[in-house]
């Protein structure tokens, strides 16, 4: 290049600045500002001081990088949604915990919170998930899989000594949310405005349960339809730090979506639930704030990234273009990841630390905000206290000791991840058309579409396993014939206490006020028959005077429709 | 004459695929039953979440060979108790066998209340239609024998 061509580019320079430079002023502003007392030099074991992003000033600048990629915590949020990103603040570990009693479930998450977990995560006993509570099942099955909680004295035993106005929850717990509606009342009688609490109602998309997740499912798809929207407006009143919408990816991609089908299925749900709050008359830029997102993160590592970098992008577009919404925080597609529980093995368990590790490190790379890692007893067991501690410290290597967090989006600019980003952007947006003509997710699970689709591609990676083109450590290839049995600890919930917890939810039953609960339920029928009431409003007072999860549930059922989920073979 | 009771091995082998319990993960039962399905078995699929005395009316009036319960959150410990209503109902020459996470410890007991195969993951198709079929001649022939009997 001559002196004179470069001059003059300075000159214009001068002149004008470019978008460009204008985007990367803001984000060295925004970073500067946000990054505060983190802000550290940071230097590899060379010596070379490694900065907090690499840009196209680092290769070569192009328009192109503004439009698909971009800076930061900007617009389309490609390289993710905050200026710091992890080199602020690394991301929330929220430890998915259920067993037993709710005493047992105090225990295991005071533990974890001194372990370094700075969020909590409650998973409700399977028999919670059908809708019934303690009295009327087999004892055997009770607090296997997730904690028996079935009115608010078992939440307030459960958030022992746990500073619920200070830690985000997540309460695992589907429509009509009564876990959630439990802890407004343990807030309530500890005396913590609602303002104060915060987390997430996970996995609130009913969606997801109708089409994979099935055991989540247990009102009509009219009903829980109603009741997610009054669930939104009635958090965005009275407790406005909460999530109510959490849109879930993990099942679809569990039952056998691809990736890019996942982000394509997930971010049309979404749309769904955005639109059905938007036709009630909400704004979107009081609900998509809190619109959060729960992925399930594989072991394909690349594309896993590409997968979040790809939603990310579409998202922020919908969310302006489509929906209407003006505040960049409405733009940003923040989310939850858990390790994909389905890559583990049973054969060499003790492989899956490895497999889990590498997953986190794709969810990492993906730009996560929160995150789960499976213990390597899951293909077994709920996890035990040992190996849980294993996969928060797996957690804790990747962040402490691996460097993975110094640079952002530190897999960005590289020509493989790019290209594939853009075209996993590419083949999710041919699945959003699909889900669009069919008139909208609802009417496109309603009519099986989906579900044909998800069918179709988990029956496709099952004969790549099959065929053995897929290769599985230990299952499918480098078998090991003498491979040493590990011993695999099955805890089970002690008998006798789980006889104690549900004789005390028996004489709880007798001693509350029978008109008390009889009004309740009355109103709660009353709501669910009006479309001027709040459904969720009557569930958070009704639990309030002792009316149980198993209460609620069956009125809901008889006046809303009990559901079952649509199953294409 | 001599009375000619059609060969029992003749018409398929029916087999009833289901889920008992809380859990709701049918990933594992739906591609079981695609295997026996494809093996030219005569295959009955409910959704999850069947009631025991409901399967055991299910088998009765379906007159199955077999029972294939798929298990993934801990609905194994209750099987022995299915068992048990099989054989009160008067069926116990049906077979039954087991697929999902059965831990080790936990496979005596079910052993012992008559299980005919339990199947953990990575089970092939190969290993478990194999099993599958074999359960089912064993339960028919005990029904061809049953049926000699009476008359």
């Amino acid at each position: 290049m001559s002196a004179s061509l470069s001059e003059q580019g300075f000159c214009e320079k001068e002149a004008k600045e470019s978008p460009l430079d204008v985007a990367e002023n803001q984000w060295k502003e925004d970073y500067a500002k946000q990054i505060g007392d983190n802000n550290q030099d940071i230097k590899n074991m060379s010596g070379i001081t490694v900065e907090p992003l690499y840009t196209p000033d680092n290769i070569k600048d192009t328009d192109a990088y503004l439009k698909q990629s971009g800076y930061p915590g900007q617009f389309p949020y490609t390289r993710g949604i905050y200026s710091t990103m992890h080199r602020g603040k690394t991301w929330t570990q929220r430890q998915l915990v259920g067993l037993g009693t709710p005493a047992d479930y105090n225990k295991r998450v005071r533990t974890m919170l001194e372990l370094g977990a700075n969020a909590i995560s409650l998973l409700p006993c399977n028999s919670g998930f059908r809708g019934v509570d303690c009295d009327v099942v087999p004892l055997p099955l009770l607090g296997t899989c997730g904690t028996v909680v079935n009115n608010v004295d078992h939440m307030d035993t459960c958030l022992e000594q746990v500073p619920i106005d200070q830690i985000s929850a997540a309460m695992n717990d589907p429509s009509p949310f009564t876990l959630f509606a439990f802890m407004l009342n343990v807030a309530k009688r500890r005396g913590i405005s609602w303002d104060k609490i915060t987390g997430t109602s996970n996995q609130s998309d009913y969606i997801s349960h109708f089409v994979a997740n099935h055991m989540f499912y247990r009102l009509s798809l009219a009903g829980s339809r109603r009741v997610l929207v009054d669930h939104i407006e009635f958090c965005r009143e009275h407790v406005p730090n909460w999530n109510p919408m959490s849109v879930v990816g993990q099942h679809i991609q569990q039952t056998g979506a691809t990736l890019a089908e996942t982000v394509g299925f997930t971010l049309s749900s979404a749309i769904q639930h955005a639109e059905d709050c938007l036709a009630r008359g909400m704004d979107p830029d009081e609900i998509l704030p809190r619109f959060t997102f729960f992925f399930d993160v594989s072991i394909n590592f690349f594309e896993e990234v590409a997968k979040f970098r790809a939603a990310r992008r579409i998202w922020a577009r919908i969310a302006r273009d489509r929906l209407g919404a003006k505040d960049p925080k409405s733009w940003r597609l923040k989310f939850h990841a858990q390790t994909s529980g389905v890559d583990l093995t049973a054969q060499q368990p003790l492989n899956n630390i490895a497999r889990t590790a590498v997953q986190a490190m794709a969810g990492i790379f993906g730009g996560l905000q929160s995150m789960h890692t499976d213990a390597y007893d899951e293909p077994f067991t709920t996890p035990t206290a040992k190996t849980a501690k294993i996969a928060v410290a797996t957690q804790n290597i990747l962040r402490e000791e691996a460097h993975l967090c110094d640079v952002i989006d530190p897999l960005g600019g590289s020509y493989y991840i790019e290209r594939l980003t853009d075209q996993m952007e590419e083949e999710a947006l041919v699945v959003m058309a699909k889900i669009d003509a069919a008139g909208g997710m609802y009417k496109a699970v309603e009519v099986g579409l989906v579900q044909t689709m998800c069918g179709e591609s988990s029956m496709a990676n099952q004969e790549l396993i099959e065929s053995g083109k897929k290769r599985i450590v230990g299952v499918n290839c480098y078998q090991d014939e003498e491979e040493e049995k590990i011993e695999v600890e099955t805890t089970r919930p002690d008998p006798v206490l789980m006889q104690k917890h549900i004789d005390e939810f028996k004489e709880f039953k007798k001693n509350r006020s029978e008109d008390a609960v009889a009004k309740a339920l009355d109103n709660l029928t009353r709501a669910a028959n009006s479309d001027d009431e709040n459904v969720f409003a009557s569930v958070v007072e009704a639990t309030g005077v002792g009316v149980t999860h198993g209460e609620i549930i069956s009125c809901l059922r008889a006046e809303l429709g009990f559901g079952h989920p649509l199953i294409v073979a | 004459m001599e009375k000619v009771f059609p060969n029992i091995t003749d018409i398929p082998a029916r087999a009833l695929i289901t889920k008992i319990g809380f859990d709701g993960h049918d990933r594992g039962s739906r591609i079981v039953a695609a295997y026996l399905r494809d093996a030219g078995m005569e295959v009955i699929y409910t959704p999850p979440w069947q009631e025991i005395e409901a399967v055991v009316q299910l088998a009765l009036q379906e007159d199955v060979d077999l029972i294939g319960i798929s298990s993934l959150a801990t609905d194994h410990l209750i099987v022995p108790e299915l068992m048990q209503k099989l054989s009160d109902a008067g069926l116990s020459e049906i077979e039954v066998f087991i697929g999902g996470i059965i831990p080790e410890q936990e496979r005596p007991m079910l052993i012992e209340a008559g299980l005919g195969g339990i199947f953990g993951p990575g089970s092939s198709r190969e290993e478990i239609v194999e099993c599958a079929q074999r359960l089912a001649a064993t339960a028919r022939l005990r029904k061809q024998q049953a049926m000699a009997v009476a008359s």
